[in-house]
């Protein structure tokens, strides 16, 4: 089902969450809102769901005007970031919870949550109460829990923002895979680039209540609407007054026309990849990344004087 | 050492101002032995004052319930303008001399009164009756359970109830299977100290009762009775009753609480 937001800006007292913001977003896609916090990307998952309502503008769902409808007729499943389970039912009360609401024959009930148990990898934990969950587990009868009454949009605010690194990249793997078993359109609120980049086949940054970019992962790295989308998805620093990415920049030991001066400050090694952490001829600290064999071949030390160019200057001489 | 200090305070404190009166109570009934102990506990108009404050009190902890749960849902759940106005008031009877209460209710109920006289003129006896007795005792209990209530909503947060919205709850149904599920210790907490508060109220029921012996008396009213004409016995029987009803309330409440709500 196809999310149409209009024109939609929402003020919270003296603070704009959202300043006139339209958005298509396709049917079956996996979208992420990506931003800072502040930039309005709750509000506006919020206000798809209709659990905040805009100032003005409008919401249009699979086409139809969805603005004033109230989010028990809306047919969007939601999880929170701090999972709001309800801790007083079992994880089977919880899962089924939508379906209990919606009167249906407690035959079918069980089935399809005996199903999303299975789905989420929780079969076995029907009769546990939320408080006997991990976090990621939580999660996860959460998220069985809004598929359950099989909504048309999925939406999840920071659904992973309260979980550890480990079990974070577990879920970003299983709810691409789900996504890719129902293809119901999904919205999801990160504010870590990475997550939206591994996760969301479209991206839109947002910034201060306005949306900076709409694009694929591949596309927000290669051209960047804007610095802030620059500065905001992937490193970038500022060299000979320009934003570039610190791959971009060559070292080498020789100066030319298009090289500059840097005093080598540090040199961290990441495994395969290293960075130089550099002090420009201006004063501006900057980092450079580069392969571990070049490296070894430029002898790096602190405290050496190297030369920086740009990959680019260097094509079109 | 300081530790032991402390406790030793709070032991005495409590020894001295709350058990050793109780215990003294305790004693004093049965001075006498058990025959006139029994002989005024069984006294019709005695019997009829324990009834009556039972009815009281049963018709004044359900209002009094579904009353604060609605104003604790208001006052947290509802951004209105005046909600810390509403907070506030809901503390006024607390903050009020029980005999103010009865004062005022005497200025609206009385025959030259607000509603007074258009009640008599139709024949509707609030005054010296029950209906005044209810409503006092209504208006001194009435904070307990907005009480309770108010902090226990705001620790839980709304999200789930916004989350049983998103599911297809209506209001209704997200009150009674999310809200209500989760609140229903701090509830039954309130209900204790109602029910405590309207078996024990004496100040306003007295204003207004016109405190007539087998009619509106209540067992608090039939305490001072006996003891103004000397029958210690009986008003320490009395007494007695009132507290063990208090401690087997308390004991419930302790025994029923999940140990990780205390």
């Amino acid at each position: 089902m196809s999310i149409e937001v209009r024109n939609v800006s929402k003020r919270f007292g003296s603070f704009q969450a959202l300043d006139d913001v339209s958005l298509d977003v396709g049917g079956g896609s996996l979208t992420a809102l990506l931003g800072p916090s502040g930039s309005g990307k709750s509000t506006l998952l919020r206000i798809i769901a209709g659990l905040e309502q805009p100032d003005t503008g409008s919401i249009h769902l699979a086409g139809e005007d969805a603005t004033g409808v109230a989010p028990q007729q809306r047919g969007v499943g939601f999880v929170f970031q701090h999972y709001a389970a309800f801790k007083h039912m079992t994880v089977r009360d919880n899962v089924a919870f939508g379906l209990k609401i919606r009167k249906r024959p407690k035959d079918e009930i069980r089935a399809r949550v005996d199903e999303l148990l299975s789905l989420v990898q929780l079969t076995g934990f029907g009769h546990r109460y939320p408080s006997q969950l991990s976090g990621g587990q939580r999660q996860r009868m959460a998220l069985a829990r809004a598929l359950a009454p099989e909504p048309h949009v999925l939406l999840l605010d920071e659904p992973f923002g309260a979980l550890d690194a480990r079990v974070r990249a577990e879920l970003r793997v299983w709810l691409r895979r789900l996504h890719e078993e129902t293809h119901t359109t999904t919205v999801f609120v990160t504010h870590d680039q990475e997550e939206a980049m591994e996760v969301a086949d479209s991206v839109v940054v947002m910034n201060e209540g306005h949306i900076e970019q709409v694009a694929g992962p591949r596309e927000l790295y290669d051209a960047p609407a804007n610095d802030f989308v620059m500065r905001f998805v992937g490193e970038a620093i500022t060299f000979d007054g320009e934003l570039v990415r610190p791959h971009d920049l060559e070292l080498v030991l020789d100066a030319d026309e298009w090289t500059r001066e840097a005093l080598v400050a540090r040199v961290v090694h990441l495994g395969f990849d290293v960075r130089a952490e550099l002090v420009g001829d201006d004063g501006a600290p900057f980092t450079v990344q580069l392969t571990r064999d070049e490296a070894e071949r430029l002898e790096l030390v602190p405290g050496e004087i190297v030369f920086v160019r740009q990959k680019r200057a260097r094509q079109l001489a | 050492m300081r530790r032991y200090g402390l406790r030793g305070i709070a032991v005495f404190y409590l020894l001295a101002v709350l058990l050793g009166p109780l215990a003294m109570v305790f004693y004093r009934a049965f001075d006498n032995g058990l025959h006139p102990l029994w002989a005024s506990l069984t006294d019709t108009n005695t019997i009829h004052a324990f009834n009556l404050t039972l009815e009281i009190t049963a018709i004044a902890v359900p209002i009094n319930t579904v009353f604060g749960v609605v104003c604790a849902l208001a006052i947290v759940r509802q951004r209105f303008p005046g909600a810390g106005i509403v907070n506030a008031l809901v503390d006024l009877p607390l903050a009020l001399s029980p005999v103010v209460v009865g004062l005022m209710l005497f200025l609206l109920y009385g025959r030259t009164g607000w509603f007074g006289g258009w009640l008599s003129h139709h024949g509707i006896q609030v005054l010296f009756a029950t209906p005044a007795m209810v409503i006092a005792t209504i208006f001194v209990s009435l904070p307990f359970v907005a009480r309770e209530v108010v902090p226990t909503l705001r620790e839980l947060g709304d999200e789930q109830e916004q989350a049983a919205h998103t599911l297809g709850a209506s209001g209704w149904q997200t009150f009674w299977r999310i809200t209500l599920p989760s609140i229903r210790w701090a509830v039954i907490y309130g209900v204790v100290l109602t029910t405590a508060r309207c078996l024990g109220e004496y100040g306003a029921v007295a204003v207004v009762s016109g405190h007539i012996e087998g009619r509106t008396e209540t067992a608090t009213l039939r305490v001072q009775d006996y003891y103004e004409n000397f029958n210690t016995t009986g008003a320490y029987g009395i007494a007695i009753v009132l507290a063990a009803i208090s401690v087997l309330v308390l004991l419930a409440m302790t025994l029923l609480k999940p140990k990780e709500a205390v």
